[in-house]
């Protein structure tokens, strides 16, 4: 466990080596970026193989940091936190593999990407909250710049646009955070002291205190009608930023959902859980009945994850131990499975292609030209709808079962999503890779496409592996998880714990 | 635990295993992809045997394993197998219809340059619908459930490069899907009443008394039973895979694949699951029987549904002129017999029908595969004709299937099965409006098989196509014997005479019914049967079609009526106008407002932060500004020495952001040791 901070070093010190040795080496940077991502996830790992699941957070390093303010460089994990460091990994390592044909600059690519990964592992491992938000900052700043430099499609205004709805969302919990700091007395920001501070205010400041934490989590995580930053970032982006975006990023807002919002006031949840849950269970709806309108597949992608997510806001929301494990299992689910269809869509196919428009893949036959790519959308596909050996179906499984604990409606609703995530991923897969021959097909007089490399199948074999393993073994990450919920801090919100 | 208990996860595995290893055989790996499959399904079939043989041994038991899946809150989800005679059965009817037409695919198939893969998805099919048979938890049963929804998908679009089979493959995905999402909510309601997805956990299974009278006693506010909610959301799951009305448009579409596919997938197993399903649950869904309060019993809907498919599929089934789009609207209508045996409350005469239907109706499908592989792909009825003389075998056979579907009397099987369905009905003592539709789906049934079998096989050849038709070699028509033979033989394991079937299944001793009970219904079907066929004769025997443009007989005498059969009466155009429309509006709404509504919303938030930025500004230069532009020229200097650090270089700002970011990284990790 111990080893579980220095996924943060590791990351930093890789980011600078990548930056310096690009300079004269584009080969070199990403050598280092990979051996750098896949230490980060070795250490995780490793950490995870030596874990014992239970159901506190467990120090690693605390230190005080600002004494007069009482913060405190605190780093801690529990059964939560490691299943998405490992998540980081994964798709951080995924992610470099899908990125080895980056030319361009690829020394400043690498270092940032590199950044990104230690603010997303700083968030994971934070339990102060104060640490929390600066890594949170960490985390939001290359993404920015790794959209506008080196993006696709309208890049300029995706990053701004994601840039601005980041900030917007971090402005609202910092301010949340600072007020309830300041009820507390200036105490501290660990965050048993932030929900003591909290319990102190009158019922309607905690209202608003919670909405302000929460929302601002929840724009990052794509809460419905917060979300539309999310596909025009996703498709904005690079294949390996789209990745970490998807994979990862959204899920740092719904990790704060749950570890810095739900227990900050149970009181203030109480008032807000009903609209928070219809919103995303119209979310699940809606961005998917979006994604069957697109004609740009990364936009499908884009829209199907922030459906995926709204099962994650669901598991939230119904806020009982089954749903709450669910929604973790499913942060982790979403994470392997989008990065999967991104990584297929922005590298497989767009750098060949050079274009996403199912109206132009539909002439190209792309089953026959890249059988592998083909194979693996199919596979990634069947994942994203959820059908049973894929990770998708326990996790939502899980979350329907503890929706429907606390409101059926909720449940019924939720699951009408599973049908449109059908709709919509059958039809990326027909327009996009099994076009009939009779569209006047340049199939086979056309140019051949670049071969598959070997970076792609590796990253491609990571991430239907751990999908698979998890869609057959869900109990491997719920074992760590279920403990986690139980802590005293969650208990003040969940239901259904051992009491 | 008995050994075949032990070993029943062998039984889906084995296909499983040839299925992986058939995904990881390279396109040229024919033989050995096939070979795979074949002795993967020899030994389900031979373990599903010992298990058969093991099961009767004392037919009222549930012999059960179960595990644990993984922790769900203070509970936990668990998984299991189950062994007794409905299992045990089932596993030996798809594993044995299973590997006669995996024997057939070797011949039909051999021309296709996906053989490999043809094979790999068949095993996964097979594994996926053993699966389903074999599972002692709801749970297991739905996931297994749903790959065999996968494989259906996979193998309807096998040949995808034509349009109408992709298509076809993905109504099938969505149709079934939403019967789907009925069967997952219920399931999900039972796990939240009851704790447990388990069918038989040594009294604390959901099929059993105890778990099912604390679920009788919760009422809903409507005054529905906990349990009739359930069961019909169960239902639906069931009648979407059975291709029950109205969720059976995608079943005659699901045509576009392959013969073999055609006949394993949607004729003798998948589309039985449905019936399966609600013969295994039959305690749950005839629980509400006991209830008197309850406004409405789930056996009532499936019966009543039942009996509209039955004749629906039937009526349609007389205007059809594709030879295997006959035959998947009797399946349709065959799947409407068996949901109107249960809903009466005769699960065994529902799976007796099943199996018998597996027989010959796999037989009559793959006979129709003899048929359009001979006459290269040919299969509109009105260019067929005259194959009765070239092609023997196939022809015998097929009669032989027509016969047991049309319910000729005492030597086919489905005679007797047919017969122990209408019994059924006969008894119910809530209407006799399922028997009344059972018996004029009767007189359909003899009338439409004969159409077809004249049309097909009597008369002159009446294309090219036709002409040169000649019979297949043993490896089609070998099974297509076999699968004759158990369509003669299988009816009597049931007759009232003998009844080893319901002892057998129930596992009770059951009194044989002496042929006077019951003889008046039993001579009454057979007087239909007979006016059946012989209107059939009349239309379409006594004087054949002699070419391809002549008028149908039944169109020439009521044109409209036939055409609206022969369009389905129009249903699919009529979701297609409804549902679909309704859905494409809803697509499109949610598309706009995601462009215009909240974009637009975005958008107006810059404007009036660019706006209130210029009057800030404007302010700021004309009024505060004017007093301090002495002041700035001096700043300007300075500036301009700064300007030299912003060279435009990104590469420069990003150096020096990383430094100033290590700087303070480091600052915070010294910082802290202090």
């Amino acid at each position: 466990m111990s080893l579980l901070p220095w996924t943060i070093y590791t990351s930093l010190a890789g980011a600078l080596l990548a930056l310096v040795a690009g300079a004269r080496s584009a080969r070199a940077a990403r050598w280092i970026a990979l051996l750098s991502a896949g230490g980060a996830w070795a250490l995780t790992l490793a950490a995870a193989s030596r874990f014992v699941p239970g159901p506190s957070l467990q120090t690693l390093v605390d230190l005080p940091w600002v004494p007069s303010m009482g913060v405190r460089y605190h780093l801690a994990a529990d059964g939560i936190s490691l299943t998405l460091l490992v998540l980081t990994g994964l798709a951080s390592t995924a992610g470099v593999l899908f990125s080895w044909n980056v030319t361009e600059r690829a020394g400043e690519f690498f270092a940032l990407f590199l950044t990104l990964v230690a603010g997303v592992y700083g968030v994971f491992l934070s339990a102060d909250a104060l640490l929390f938000f600066a890594f949170y900052e960490i985390a939001i700043v290359p993404k920015y710049f790794l959209i506008a430099v080196w993006g696709s499609t309208n890049r300029e205004y995706g990053a701004m646009k994601l840039a601005l709805y980041s900030f917007a969302g971090s402005a609202m919990v910092l301010a949340g955070l600072l007020w309830v700091y300041a009820a507390g007395g200036g105490h501290g920001f660990g965050f048993a002291d932030l929900a003591q501070a909290a319990a102190t205010l009158p019922r309607r400041q905690q209202i608003v205190v919670f909405a302000f934490v929460f929302f601002g989590f929840a724009t990052l995580a794509g809460l419905f009608p917060l979300h539309t930053w999310a596909p025009t970032g996703h498709v904005a982006a690079p294949t390996a930023a789209s990745m970490l975006l998807a994979g990862v990023v959204m899920k740092l807002g719904a990790y704060g959902c749950l570890r810095v919002a739900l227990p900050l006031s149970p009181v203030g949840f109480a008032y807000w859980q009903t609209p928070i849950a219809w919103l995303a269970v119209v979310g699940i709806v809606y961005a998917g009945l979006v994604a069957l309108m697109q004609a740009d597949l990364k936009f499908v992608i884009g829209y199907s994850s922030v459906s995926h997510m709204g099962f994650v806001m669901l598991g939230l929301a119904a806020a009982n131990l089954q749903s709450a494990g669910g929604a973790v299992l499913q942060m982790f689910s979403h994470g392997v499975i989008a990065g999967l269809l991104f990584a297929v869509v922005g590298r497989m196919v767009y750098d060949r292609t050079h274009t996403r428009q199912l109206a132009d893949l539909r002439a190209m036959q792309l089953y026959r030209r890249l059988p592998f790519a083909a194979a693996v959308f199919v596979i990634a596909g069947i994942a994203s709808m959820g059908l049973p050996g894929f990770s998708g179906f326990p996790a939502e499984l899980t979350i329907l079962v503890g929706a429907w604990k606390t409101r059926p409606a909720w449940a019924a609703v939720g699951a009408l999503g599973v049908l449109v995530a059908a709709a919509f991923t059958l039809r990326a897969i027909q327009l996009g890779f099994f076009g009939s021959a009779d569209k006047a097909a340049p199939a086979g007089d056309a140019a051949p496409l670049a071969p598959i490399t070997l970076a792609e199948k590796l990253g491609a074999f990571l991430l239907v592996g751990a999908t698979v393993l998890i869609g057959i073994r869900p109990d491997l990450l719920l074992n760590w998880i279920n403990p986690a919920l139980q802590s005293p801090l969650l208990q003040t919100v969940l239901k259904g714990g051992a009491s | 635990m008995p050994p075949s208990l032990e070993t029943l996860w062998l039984v889906p595995a084995l296909p499983l295993l040839a299925a992986s290893l058939g995904a990881l055989t390279p396109r040229g790996g024919r033989r050995f992809s096939a070979g795979v499959a074949i002795a993967a399904m020899a030994g389900a079939l031979l373990l599903s045997c010992l298990a058969l043989r093991a099961a009767l041994l004392d037919p009222s038991a549930h012999l059960v394993h179960n595990f644990r899946w993984f922790d769900l809150g203070n509970g936990a989800v668990e998984l299991g197998w189950l062994l007794d005679p409905l299992s045990a059965l089932m596993c030996v009817m798809v594993s044995l219809v299973g590997l006669l037409i995996f024997i057939f695919s070797l011949g039909y198939m051999c021309e296709d340059e996906n053989f490999t893969r043809f094979f790999c998805f068949m095993s996964l099919f097979a594994a996926a619908m053993l699966g389903v048979v074999i599972a002692n938890s709801l749970l297991l049963l739905f996931i297994s459930w749903e790959l065999v929804g996968l494989a259906s998908y996979l193998l309807i679009g096998f040949w995808f490069h034509k349009p109408a089979a992709a298509a076809a493959a993905k109504k099938a995905f969505i149709t079934t899907r939403i019967g789907d999402l009925g069967l997952l909510l219920g399931l999900v309601w039972l796990y939240d009443s009851t704790g447990s997805l388990l069918l038989y956990d040594g009294g604390n299974g959901v099929l059993e008394a105890g778990v099912l009278g604390n679920l009788g006693t919760m009422a809903l506010a409507g005054g529905l039973a906990v349990p009739t909610a359930i069961s019909l959301l169960i239902f639906c799951g069931a009648a979407g895979k059975s291709g029950q009305f109205p969720l059976h448009v995608w079943l005659p579409d699901a045509m576009e694949g392959p013969t073999p596919v055609s006949a394993l997938i949607h004729a003798a197993t998948m589309v039985a699951a449905g019936v399966f399903l609600i013969a295994r649950v039959f305690p749950l869904i005839s629980y509400d029987q006991a209830l008197a309060a309850d406004p409405l019993h789930a056996l009532t809907v499936v019966a009543a549904i039942g009996a509209v498919t039955a004749l629906l599929g039937a009526a349609i089934a007389t205007a059809q002129s594709d030879l295997k789009r006959v035959l998947a609207f009797s399946t349709i209508s065959q799947l409407g017999y068996m949901m109107l045996a249960l809903g009466v409350g005769s699960w065994v005469a529902a799976i007796f029908h099943l199996l018998t239907h597996a027989f010959f109706k796999a037989l009559l499908f793959l006979a129709a595969g003899s048929v359009i592989h001979a006459a290269h792909h040919e299969q509109d009825i009105r260019r067929l004709g005259g194959l009765g003389r070239t092609m023997r075998t196939t022809y015998a056979t097929f009669a032989v299937g027509m016969m047991a579907l049309s319910g000729v009397p005492f030597l086919f099987s489905g005679f007797w099965s047919k017969e122990a369905v209408l019994h059924a009905a006969s008894e119910w003592a809530v209407s006799q409006l399922p028997l009344y539709a059972g018996l004029v789906g009767v007189v359909l049934t003899a009338f439409y098989m004969t159409r077809l079998l004249c049309e097909v096989f009597w008369g002159p050849a009446r294309s090219p196509e036709a002409a040169h038709a000649r019979e297949n070699t043993g490896v089609i028509t070998v099974p297509l014997v076999i699968l004759a033979i158990g369509s003669v033989g299988l009816g009597f394991l049931g007759t009232p005479a003998w009844p080893w079937l319901e002892s057998a299944l129930t596992g009770r001793p059951v009194a044989p019914r002496s042929l006077l009970e019951g003889g008046g219904l039993m001579a009454l079907s057979i007087v239909l049967v007979a006016a059946g066929l012989g209107a059939g004769w009349a239309l379409y025997g006594r004087k054949v079609r002699v070419s391809a443009d002549a008028k149908d007989p039944f169109s020439a005498a009521a044109p409209r009526l036939f055409g609206f059969l022969g369009a389905r009466m129009r249903l699919d155009e009529l979701y297609a106008a409804t549902l679909g429309r309704l859905n494409t509006l809803g697509a499109a709404l949610a598309d706009f407002m995601d462009r215009w509504v909240w974009g637009g919303a975005v958008g107006f938030l810059a404007l009036l932060g660019e706006f209130t930025g210029s009057v800030n500004s404007e302010v700021d230069e004309s009024g505060l500004n004017a007093g301090f532009n002495s002041a700035s020229e001096r700043i300007r200097g300075a500036g301009r020495a700064y300007s030299g650090a912003q060279s435009g270089d990104a590469q420069g700002y990003l150096r020096t952001v990383a430094v100033a970011f290590v700087v303070l990284a480091l600052l915070v990790l010294l910082g802290g040791g202090r």
